[in-house]
């Protein structure tokens, strides 16, 4: 019986597939990912190959040597066996140079440092309770939220928490690395595809870790390209239809979000809002669902740092008007 | 003369509250372990129902944190490790052929102190909200700027069974290195007794490392301490260290001495002697050295750099060098064999293929890239539970039945305990087996929700089902016991046709132990004794009177001074905090000064077939 137990676990694998394709690890959209993949599939291998031979014996051995009705013999007592001994201990130890080496080979690769590297896109992420923050350095940009990249460029990421340690995670370009508080860690990742991909939060780091959700944006790189003019651009005149809600803005929500193209807050940078994929990361963006956040986002997000303001009902539609020309 | 000291024996709640003799504190242990286990049990299951459909809303943000935490702590620090700590007292002594442990008092304290942590952390669910960091307690978000009241809970409930830990653990290496009955040289030890005696010094090694940790948490929590606070010079992954180098050994700490139940299970079961014995002492010693060198590979992704990384990872893998040679030595004791498949059998041999998935996920896992997409997510998950339950679940299990009867002298019924086998077994692999895939799909581990359309419906569905029945098998388990428990006493001394000393006395055994201390002429010594045409082990002494320890109430007392002095700490009431720890001390003051002779069993006595433990 219990042998079908893993095959119905294989059953629903089958019926799902790899998964989603912008979230499963499964899936990989670059090198760094897709050499993850390949340790992967190598040490699986090699894992179910022992599995099959020790379920082989095991399976004979349970038929063949069962207790039948009326048998009282004694078995000879054996005391054990010099060569098969020496068997199973030389046979795993060559196995495991086989997936030893390129585990090495690989961690010492994607441990290296491309901070200097001229080519590669420079981003400082620092976690926060529970929302992530983008800096680029070399272009003077800060943002959040949605992380912006060129396709086929190399990333190099330089990751910190602000307060408990988080994990910045996108499956499908690769492994993560944690951010912990005062210490910077470094690594890079490269996508290979544009499109947009999922990002998480790892580590248990509060009450909302399951909603530190984040976005990847991989985009050409003209697009890239476009993407940073378009944030440098001094900002664009506020219409009139929205200087009540930039007024609002200003009174109620502007000791913690900074809208300027590299101010740092104490809470998200608002630069480029309205073009962003989701509402705090977790909800689909539209009016309807950024009037539900800016209402009670603690309902939405437990334990998170932005307070209910108050805002009347008015308020509310005046403050999104305005935060909707943050393009 | 031995007639001068009469001491009282209690009778009922009382005897148990006092008692020092090893089978009865090992029942003590054994009943507290299956009452956190079915706590814990019941928090997977709340945890299952959270999270059995996307975006739910029953169990969120810290209430979930609560559960997971509590989850996680409840089965490794308070089912888990006591249910080991049980068999190790209830079957160690008995194996070399001693009277007790060498200290029964310090095991009677052992047992107290587990106890009164972990009440004061179940405590936490009443006033105020559990701990809620993780049972991984990682720095910041356990200190208090991040985390509740809950975490004083952890902190010290912890650091009170700890103690307790600790002494338990010097008391067996004690035992093991003295009280050997003559003719049982370390070779001759069973392996169950091989895997306590390593497991102890593993204990000794490892726990004060998680001490220290607890000390440095406990300050930064009630004294406002720095040693993890970033910003004035303290470090974060500080914590992460102290905690694996105790975290990783402890995982050893469990597995060995079900590796030990399950060697004996595996010999008994199939009427061989245990194949490649030499080995198997030698590969349980290597594991437990191996352990200390691997701790790293819970933090590849901590960012430590490619050095160390790989050096953790070469470690790492190499333990499953060991590991192999006890599952090929296992599979070649059942070759040949005749193999009865009972209750306590079946727990047992499927040990084998659960822990070998759970091994090899821990191959994979030892690669570090891989890892760093395995890290933190459901995959990781999915492997610790295949080694935790599929590993020493199964084999504690093996344990129940395998001892029931030398301890409590009825056999289980096999009918119930074979259902409790499948529907435990079956809806383990349905909980658990899929969530290798639900990580690599893009599943962090303890988050409360997850999103439709993720292709990570299914499989948390069928994980849900699982987790119901495992509670299901559980059900089927405590009726069993009851059912047990109402009839009469009529297993006998040696219901498995068994190897090892402990089935040559009664079941369940004199206080005693053994009227005459046993001569061990080798290896399974009672096999050895039957085939020769014995039927019961050679005296190495004459019939003489038995020295006993006096019962005392004193490790209910001091386990209680630690409880108090703990909610003093949590509550900030120093003066209770400091009356609760001296009060303890004047227990052992007086412990220390007062000569406490004992009593003896009088050879008349003991002929009287009248004793009975």
């Amino acid at each position: 019986m219990w042998r079908l137990a893993p095959l119905i676990g294989v059953l629903a694998f089958i019926l799902t597939g790899c998964g989603d394709p912008t979230l499963s690890a499964l899936t990989p959209k670059g090198p760094v990912a897709r050499d993850q993949m390949f340790l992967m599939i190598l040490s699986l291998s090699v894992m179910i190959f022992v599995f099959v031979v020790v379920m082989a014996i095991y399976i004979y051995v349970l038929v063949r040597y069962r207790r039948r009705k009326g048998d009282n013999k004694i078995p000879k007592q054996v005391e054990g066996n010099h060569k098969l001994e020496i068997l199973w201990t030389v046979i795993p130890i060559i196995l495991l140079i086989i997936i030893a080496v390129p585990s090495i080979t690989q961690t010492f690769d994607q441990a290296r440092d491309m901070r200097k590297e001229k080519d590669a896109i420079h981003v400082n992420v620092i976690g926060h309770q529970f929302w992530w923050q983008f800096e680029y350095p070399d272009l003077g940009i800060t943002t959040a939220q949605d992380l912006v990249i060129p396709t086929g460029k190399y990333v190099s990421f330089d990751v910190v928490s602000a307060d408990t340690n988080h994990s910045f995670w996108i499956p499908v370009l690769g492994g993560k690395i944690d951010a912990n508080r005062g210490i910077h860690n470094v690594f890079y990742l490269k996508s290979d595809e544009v499109g947009i991909f999922k990002g998480k939060c790892a580590e248990l780091c509060g009450a909302s870790h399951a909603l530190m959700d984040f976005k990847v944006n991989s985009v050409s790189s003209a697009e890239f390209d476009a993407w940073v003019n378009k944030m440098k651009a001094p900002p664009a005149a506020v219409p009139a239809s929205a200087a009540k809600g930039e007024q609002i803005f200003k009174d109620n929500c502007m000791s913690c979000h900074a809208t300027g193209v590299n101010d740092k807050s104490f809470g998200p940078n608002l630069n480029g809002f309205a073009s962003r994929e989701m509402v705090a990361g977790i909800l689909e963006h539209n009016d309807a669902n950024l009037k539900r956040w800016i209402n009670d986002p603690l309902a939405e997000k437990p334990g998170a740092t932005m307070p209910k303001v108050g805002l009347n009902d008015d308020q509310l539609n005046e403050v999104i008007k305005y935060l909707d020309t943050l393009k | 003369m031995a007639h001068a000291h009469k001491v009282k024996q209690y009778r009922g709640v009382m005897d148990w509250l006092t008692t020092v003799d090893h089978k009865k504190i090992g029942i003590l242990y054994l009943a507290a372990a299956a009452f956190f286990f079915l706590v814990g049990g019941l928090e997977a299951v709340l945890i299952r129902v959270q999270l059995m459909y996307p975006e739910q809303n029953i169990f969120v943000g810290e209430a979930f944190n609560q559960l997971v935490t509590m989850h996680g702590t409840t089965m490794i620090f308070f089912a888990a490790m006591p249910a080991i700590f049980g068999f190790m007292n209830v079957a160690v002594p008995l194996q070399i052929g001693a009277r007790d442990v060498a200290y029964p008092y310090v095991n009677a304290l052992s047992f107290w102190l587990f106890l009164a942590g972990g009440v004061l952390m179940n405590t936490s669910w009443f006033l105020g909200g559990a701990p809620d960091a993780g049972w991984t307690a990682y720095a910041p978000l356990s200190t208090t700027a991040y985390s509740g009241f809950g975490m004083d809970f952890y902190v010290l409930g912890l650091q009170i069974a700890g103690i307790g830990t600790l002494i338990g653990a010097i008391n067996f290496l004690v035992t093991i290195i003295n009280m050997r009955a003559p003719g049982m040289t370390f070779m001759r030890m069973p392996l169950f007794t091989w895997t306590a005696f390593i497991t102890s010094v593993l204990l000794l090694f490892a726990f004060p490392a998680f001490t220290v940790a607890l000390v440095e948490l406990m300050f930064d929590r009630i004294f406002s301490g720095n040693f993890f606070e970033a910003s004035k010079g303290g470090n974060v992954v500080l914590w992460q260290h102290l905690f694996w180098i105790f975290g990783h050994p402890e995982v050893y700490v469990l597995i060995l001495p079900a590796f030990g139940i399950i060697s004996e299970v595996v010999s008994v079961f199939s009427r061989k002697r245990l194949f490649g014995y030499s080995s198997m002492v030698f590969a349980t010693i290597l594991i437990g050295f191996l352990s200390f060198m691997v701790w790293v590979h819970h933090m590849f992704t901590t960012g430590m750099g490619p050095v160390a990384n790989s050096i953790f990872a070469v470690g790492t893998m190499a333990i499953a060098v060991p590991t192999g040679i006890k599952i090929f030595n296992w599979l070649f004791t059942l070759w040949g064999g005749s193999i009865t498949f009972n209750t306590a059998s079946l727990w047992g041999i499927s040990f084998i293929p659960a822990f070998v998935v759970g091994g090899m996920t821990g191959v994979m896992l030892a690669a570090p890239p891989a890892d760093f997409q395995y890290q933190d997510s459901y995959f990781v998950v999915a492997h610790f539970h295949y080694v935790i339950v599929g590993g020493v679940v199964l084999g504690l299990f093996s344990g129940v039945y395998y001892w029931w009867p030398k301890m409590f002298g009825r056999l289980l019924n096999e009918t119930l305990g074979k259902l409790h086998f499948w529907t435990f077994f079956i809806g383990f692999n349905l909980t658990f087996f899929p969530q290798h895939f639900l990580g690599l799909m893009g599943m962090p581990r303890r988050v409360f929700t997850y999103l439709p359309g993720q292709g990570l419906e299914e499989g948390n569905f069928i994980s849900t089902i699982g987790a119901g029945l495992m509670g299901i098998g559980m059900l089927f388990f405590l009726i069993n016991i009851i059912i047990t428990s109402v009839k009469p006493r009529t297993a006998t001394n040696d219901p498995w046709d068994a190897r090892t000393l402990e089935w040559a006395i009664s079941s369940p055994a004199p206080e005693y132990n053994f009227k005459q201390t046993p001569l061990i002429r080798g290896l399974d010594a009672f096999w050895k004794e039957k085939t020769a045409g014995n039927k019961e082990m050679t005296p190495a002494e004459p019939l003489g009177p038995i020295h006993m320890p006096s019962s005392s109430i004193m490790p209910v007392v001091m386990s209680i001074g630690f409880f108090i002095s703990g909610f003093g700490f949590m509550y900030k009431v120093y003066w209770v905090a400091i009356l609760g720890l001296v009060g303890a001390l004047l227990v052992m003051l007086w412990r220390s000064l007062y000569d406490d002779h004992g009593r003896h069993i009088e050879v008349e006595e003991l002929q009287d077939e009248g004793v009975k433990a």
